[in-house]
């Protein structure tokens, strides 16, 4: 299950997050990497230097695309200019699948940068996969689109968050980048079990695996990617990946960055635990 | 939950989000058109084990806020360092309610400040002159550092455009006319900065840690100062001109034919036109060198 329809039939292992921090490392040292994920929106520019360094990573890494503001799940249409970008640096990336996130973030046009969490309702769920819909087919790449970490939840909902993902997924015949963490994250906030999460989701529609640290507070726990992952993520993943195959997986760490080599030797952890899981993906 | 359901669930729950922190960073009692924030909220969002349904959408609202002022405190450090950080902090609140963010990224957040400061120069008493300088500069400086770059013309392709050509400028040149030598002290102030991090990232920001940055500095006198803000190998660089240069380039900016930008900058400036005619090759050569110069856009 490595390769799917869902992610290009591609077979990368292990990346890590292309962030600023590093870019002079990643130059002078040309370290072997298998592949990166870049933030689309801090690409989708006209020129100067962030095209410059994203030429010259294509030159030499596989680059795939995350976003953080296409909200699919937002009761307004799509922004047809944000389209209109994202194409254009998909064109350049080659990216073999597209990433973004399963929630909602913008009203009418104004933008709250920020990931907010869907209603667990049929007609979202609807809604949500025709925007995806429409997303690919103007694309011409294959979406998956990835769980987020919560802090409320809504009176309204009709079912879990896992079957609100399946039936997004399934409606819109989409992929699913499944972090791990975000998971780790919501089980603690909302009290349900992280294990019945991976379980259950459709496993062969997972394109992509994200892996992170977060900030524990008193009440609640917060996605901070700012910290190595912890033991009880790492469970989680390795469940993951005896139950969908060995995945293409990246570790996100956004803030209080440390070195390059801190971050790549965190996010090859995971190899530990694709090889010898191979065998069992069926 | 029909979709009209999902939009009314939307809105609901962004204008509570929206709505800016108090003093001590919790959120509103009552909405900005007074309705009570916790009637709202409860009807939305399920309490649990630990937290009240207001707890934990303040949770969204805190993000929300430390997100977009972090993310303006980084674009504009000049603006804060004139006007102080409490003015800042106020300035940028007030900016962000009546303009919130209109564009998918966080890069153009700030680009209506400029004209939103125009409305409000109550807001920097005694440094509003100075203050909207810097603000023009360094939403220029963003501009400039991803803008467009088209093929360049060299000087020796300059002549063969004709007796009268209209000559393109880079999209990503920009021309400012300013009251204060904004230009050394933003680079005075960026000394002091931390380094530059990714602007859109997944993560979660639960402090408004530019606080922690404050640097108040001394503000220059009046001095005019014609500024082109432009690029050269990927950097950002500030280059003064001599008014007739700017009068000149603003001129061919506009689109004006050589001659009609000539005759502009002549009645512009208080010089004779021999001071205008004797750095014409100069400017011109200088200019194409920068690669200022550019084939149109086909």
């Amino acid at each position: 299950m490595p390769a799917n329809r869902f992610n290009g039939y591609s077979d990368y292992g292990v990346g890590i997050g292309l962030r600023i921090p590093h870019y002079q490392h990643i130059f002078d040292k040309k370290p072997v990497v298998d592949w990166f994920e870049i933030i689309s929106e801090n690409f989708m520019v006209d020129g100067g230097r962030p095209l410059k360094v994203l030429d010259q990573i294509l030159d030499r890494y596989r680059v795939v695309q995350h976003g953080v503001s296409m909200y699919f799940g937002s009761a307004e249409d799509l922004n047809r200019e944000h389209l209109r970008r994202l194409k254009t640096l998909v064109k350049r990336t080659k990216t073999p699948w597209l990433t973004d996130h399963l929630c909602w973030g913008s009203v009418d046009g104004t933008y709250s940068h920020d990931l907010l969490p869907m209603p667990y309702t049929f007609e979202a769920a609807k809604r949500t996969a025709q925007k995806i819909r429409e997303a690919r087919d103007f694309l011409e790449v294959p979406i998956a689109v990835e769980n987020v970490s919560s802090y409320a939840e809504f009176h309204v909902s009709e079912m879990t968050e896992w079957e609100f993902l399946t039936e997004v997924a399934e409606d819109a015949d989409c992929g699913i980048l499944l972090d791990v963490n975000n998971i780790y994250v919501s089980s603690r906030n909302h009290n349900f079990n992280p294990l019945d999460y991976v379980e259950n989701v459709p496993h062969n529609r997972v394109a992509q695996i994200h892996i992170a640290g977060h900030s524990k507070y008193e009440k609640y726990i917060l996605d901070t990617h700012d910290h190595p992952v912890i033991d009880p993520v790492w469970r989680l993943y390795k469940r993951a990946i005896e139950l969908v195959g060995p995945t293409a997986t990246l570790l996100e760490w956004d803030d209080r960055i440390p070195s390059f080599e801190e971050v790549h030797a965190e996010a090859l952890k995971a190899k530990k635990h694709l090889p010898q899981n191979a065998a069992v993906a069926s | 939950m029909s979709n009209t359901n999902l939009d009314q669930l939307q809105r609901d729950m962004f204008e509570v989000i929206r709505q800016p922190l108090t003093a001590d960073e919790r959120m509103r009692k009552r909405t900005l058109d007074g309705r009570p924030t916790k009637e709202i909220v409860e009807r939305i969002i399920k309490p649990n084990d630990r937290l009240t349904s207001v707890e934990r959408l303040e949770i969204y609202n805190r993000v929300y806020w430390f997100r977009i002022l972090s993310s303006l405190a980084d674009d504009f450090p000049g603006l804060r360092a004139v006007i102080g950080q409490r003015r800042f902090d106020k300035l940028i609140t007030g900016y962000l309610t009546d303009r919130p963010s209109q564009s998918f990224t966080l890069r153009n957040l700030g680009s209506r400040l400029e004209s939103w400061l125009r409305e409000h120069p109550e807001l920097t008493p005694k440094t509003e002159r100075i203050a909207l300088d810097m603000v023009r500069l360094e939403w220029a400086d963003i501009d400039v550092f991803d803008s467009a770059e088209l093929p360049t013309m060299a000087e020796a392709d300059l002549g063969k455009l004709g007796e009268d050509p209209v000559l393109h400028l880079q999209p990503y040149l920009r021309l400012l006319d300013l009251k204060y030598p904004v230009d050394d002290l933003l680079l005075s102030i960026r000394g002091h900065l931390e380094p530059e991090t990714d602007i859109a990232s997944n993560v979660v920001i639960m402090e408004h840690s530019d606080r922690r940055r404050e640097k108040r500095v001394s503000l220059p006198k009046p001095k005019k100062i014609y500024l082109a803000v432009h690029r050269q190998e990927n950097e950002v660089y500030f280059k003064r001109l001599q008014p007739e240069a700017f009068a000149l380039l603003r001129a061919i900016q506009e689109g004006k034919p050589l001659s009609a930008a000539i005759e502009v900058t002549v009645n512009w400036t208080n010089q004779k036109v021999e001071h205008i005619t004797v750095h014409l090759h100069d400017w011109f050569a200088n200019w194409a060198a920068l690669g200022w110069f550019c084939h149109p856009e086909s």
